[in-house]
C-alpha cells in the first residue's frame, strides 16, 4: 500500500490534512480575495458577525474587515511558523552533528551552550531579542528560532553518536575524506529522520510563540497577525468578545491541524520503516 | 546518600558554566541594544554633553568591552544587577518584589497540570485503545493547541464578565486592608483564572507523556508476571504500570519550568498579575533593557535551581539514577 493511502486511513491525519489545506488556501488566496490593505477601513466600526454579507465576520474597533484580516493573518502565521521551524531545524541539526561527530572539547562547549539556551525561558529570550533589535518579520523568525533549535540539536547529536561508529563512516575515513565532509555528507543526512519527526511540534510551537509575541505588541507592525487581532479585540472584550475569540479559534485550528497531520506522517513513515 | 551528593556536585559545576554562558549572552544583547544606560538616564532626566561624559566615566561605560564584562560579572557576584531607569531603584529590589507572585502562580499551575495531567493520563493509559483513551488523547491534543493568553481571555469573558464569579485580574483586591487568612483567600480567588489558563496548557503534556509511558510499561515482562500472579487490574495499573511511568514525568517537571516561566509572561499580562512576567513586559514597553536582562538572568538561575531540586528528588525516587550518573 502506498504511503499516501496509509496516511489517509487514520481519521486524525485526514482531519489535520484538511485543516492545513484550507489554511494554505486561505494564505495563498488572501491577496486575490481581499486585494488592497487589510488594515484599511472597510465599514462601520464594531459591526457584529453575520449582519452584513459583504462583511461576513463583521468589523473591528476601527472598522476593518475581520475576514480579510483573518485571511492575511493566516499568511503571517504560516510564513513565520514554517520559516522559524526551518531555521531551528537547520541550526539544530548542524550544531548537533558537529557536537556528536567532533566529540571531546567541541562537544562539551556546544552542549553547554545548548544547555544555556534551554535554561533561559525561550519566550523571554524571544521577547528580549525582538525588543533590542526591533520588530520585523525576519527578526521575529530569528527570535523564535533562538529558543527552539536546542531540541533538534540534542536529537541530532544522539543520532550522530550512534551513526559515527558504523562501517561506512570508517570506510569514508579510510579513503581520506575530510572529517567535515564525512560529517555533513555522510552522517547528517542519515541522522535527519528523527530530527524531521519533530518538525510538526516545532512548527506548532513557532506559530504559538509568534501569536504570543504579536499579542504583546512585538510583531511586525506592518502585517496583520492573529495575535495582534486578539490584542486589538481585548480592548473591547466586554462589548465585542468575538473580535478576540474568532482569531483565537483560527489559531487553535491551525496548531491542531499541524499536530494531527504531523502525527499522521510520523506514524505512516514509522510503519514503513518497520519501527512499530 | 553519597551518590546523591556526587550527582549534586556534578550538576552544580555544570550549572555554573551554563549560567556563565547565559551572563555573557545577556551582556552581548545589552551591548547590541541601541543606546546605553546613560542615554536612557538622560532621556528621562535631561542633561548636556558634559553631563553625559561625566556619567559615562562614573558608570565605567567608557572602558573597553572586556573590562565592562568583567565589571558586569563582578557586580553580579555581589548580586548587583544595576539600576533600573524606569523605576529609579536597584533592579534586584524590583525583581525580588515581583518574584513571589510569579512563584505562586508557577507552583500552583504546575501542581494543577502535573496532578490532573498525570491522573487523567493514568485513567487513559489504564485501558489503551479504549473509547475514553481516544477521547482524552484527542482532547489533550486540542488543549495543547490552545494559546494560553487566548484561553485566559476566554476564561475572563465567561467567568469574570458574563458570570461575574471571579475577579477580572490583579493579585488581590485594591486598597483592601485584609490580613492573614482573609488576604490569602482573596489572593487565591484572584489566582483561579490565571492558574487555570497557565496550568491547562501544560496539563496536556503530562497527560500525553503519562499515557505514552504507560503504553511502554504495559509491554514489559514484569507486568505479565504481575498478571500471572493474579493481581487485580487496579493494582497492576497503579502499583506497577503507573508507578514506573511516573518517573520520566518528574524529569519533565524540571525541563518544563523554563517554558512555564515564559508562559507566565503572557498570562500575567492578560490578568494584570504584578509578577516577573508582567515586569518583563513593562521593561519592553519602557525600553529598559538592563531590567529585561536582569529578569532573564534571575529566570535562568530559577530554572537551574528547580532542575537541581528535580535531580535530587529523582535520585531519591529512583536508586538506579545516582549509581549510573556517578560512574559516568
Amino acid at each position: 500500500m502506498s504511503r499516501f493511502r496509509r496516511f489517509l486511513r487514520t481519521p486524525e491525519a485526514v482531519a489535520g490534512a484538511i485543516i492545513l489545506a484550507a489554511l494554505i488556501a486561505m494564505a495563498l488566496s488572501a491577496s486575490l480575495l481581499f486585494p488592497g490593505d487589510p488594515q484599511a477601513i472597510a465599514g462601520p466600526a464594531l459591526l457584529p458577525p453575520f449582519q452584513d454579507w459583504s462583511l461576513p465576520l463583521g468589523t473591528d474597533r476601527l472598522g476593518r474587515d475581520v475576514l480579510a484580516e483573518l485571511f492575511h493573518g493566516a499568511r503571517t502565521s504560516l510564513a513565520v511558523g514554517l520559516a522559524a521551524a526551518a531555521a531551528a531545524l537547520a541550526v539544530g541539526s548542524v550544531v548537533g552533528t558537529l557536537a556528536g561527530f567532533a566529540g571531546g572539547f567541541i562537544d562539551e562547549v556546544l552542549m553547554r551552550i545548548t544547555d544555556a539556551f534551554q535554561t533561559v525561558p525561550s519566550f523571554l529570550l524571544a521577547l528580549a531579542f525582538v525588543s533590542v533589535v526591533g520588530p520585523s518579520l525576519g527578526i521575529v523568525v530569528i527570535a523564535i528560532a533562538l529558543g527552539t533549535w536546542t531540541g533538534p540539536a540534542r536529537v541530532a547529536r544522539a543520532e550522530v553518536l550512534s551513526i559515527r561508529e558504523r562501517d561506512y563512516v570508517a570506510s569514508a575515513r579510510a579513503i581520506g575524506m575530510h572529517p567535515l565532509a564525512i560529517a555533513f555528507r555522510e552522517v547528517l543526512p542519515n541522522a535527519l529522520p528523527p530530527v524531521l519527526a519533530m518538525s510538526s511540534v516545532i512548527v506548532a510551537a513557532a506559530i504559538l510563540t509568534e501569536a504570543a509575541l504579536s499579542f504583546l505588541g512585538l510583531g511586525d507592525p506592518n502585517r496583520v497577525t492573529w495575535g495582534g487581532m486578539i490584542a486589538e479585540g481585548r480592548t473591547v472584550l466586554r462589548t465585542a468578545p468575538f473580535l478576540s475569540i474568532v482569531p483565537g479559534i483560527a489559531l487553535v485550528l491551525t496548531v491542531l491541524g499541524v499536530y494531527l497531520a504531523g502525527e499522521g506522517i510520523v506514524e505512516t513513515t514509522a510503519v514503513r520503516r518497520g519501527l512499530q | 546518600m553519597t551518590r546523591a551528593l556526587i550527582l549534586l556536585r556534578r550538576r552544580l559545576i555544570g550549572s555554573i558554566f551554563v549560567l556563565l554562558i547565559v551572563v555573557i549572552g545577556t551582556f552581548l544583547l545589552l551591548e547590541a541594544a541601541p543606546g546605553d544606560a546613560v542615554d536612557a538616564y538622560i532621556v528621562s532626566t535631561g542633561g548636556d554633553a558634559g553631563m553625559i561624559e561625566l556619567l559615562r566615566h562614573r558608570w565605567g561605560l567608557d572602558q573597553s568591552e572586556l573590562t565592562r564584562l568583567a565589571n558586569y560579572l563582578w557586580a553580579l557576584l555581589h548580586l548587583d544587577l544595576g539600576q533600573s531607569v524606569t523605576f529609579s531603584r536597584p533592579i534586584r529590589d524590583v525583581i525580588l518584589e515581583r518574584l513571589p507572585n510569579t512563584l505562586l502562580l508557577m507552583v500552583s499551575a504546575t501542581a494543577l497540570s502535573f496532578g490532573l495531567g498525570s491522573a487523567l493520563g493514568i485513567y487513559a493509559g489504564a485501558r489503551p485503545g479504549s473509547v475514553r483513551d481516544r477521547i482524552l488523547s484527542i482532547g489533550s491534543l486540542a488543549l495543547y493547541a490552545i494559546p494560553g493568553f487566548w484561553l485566559g481571555l476566554v476564561l475572563i469573558v465567561v467567568f469574570a464578565v458574563d458570570l461575574r464569579w471571579l475577579p477580572i485580574g490583579g493579585i488581590e483586591a485594591l486598597a483592601s486592608d485584609k490580613t492573614g487568612l482573609d488576604r490569602a483567600a482573596d489572593i487565591a480567588i484572584h489566582l483561579v483564572l490565571p492558574v487555570a489558563a497557565l496550568g491547562f496548557i501544560y496539563l496536556a503534556l503530562y497527560l500525553r507523556m503519562m499515557r505514552a509511558g504507560m503504553a511502554e510499561v504495559w509491554r514489559q515482562d514484569f507486568v505479565l508476571a504481575a498478571r500471572a500472579k493474579g493481581l487485580s487490574r487496579r493494582r497492576i495499573v497503579l502499583a506497577h504500570v503507573a508507578r514506573n511511568a511516573l518517573l520520566p514525568l518528574v524529569t519533565m517537571l524540571g525541563l518544563q519550568s523554563a517554558q512555564m516561566l515564559g508562559g507566565s509572561v503572557v498570562i500575567e499580562s492578560v490578568f494584570s498579575v504584578p509578577g516577573l512576567g508582567r515586569l518583563a513586559q513593562e521593561a519592553v514597553a519602557a525600553r529598559d533593557t538592563p531590567l529585561l536582562l536582569g529578569i532573564i538572568l534571575v529566570s535562568a538561575v530559577l530554572v537551574v535551581v528547580i532542575n537541581l531540586l528535580v535531580d535530587i528528588a529523582y535520585a531519591f525516587l529512583d536508586p538506579r539514577v545516582g549509581a549510573g550518573e556517578a560512574n559516568a
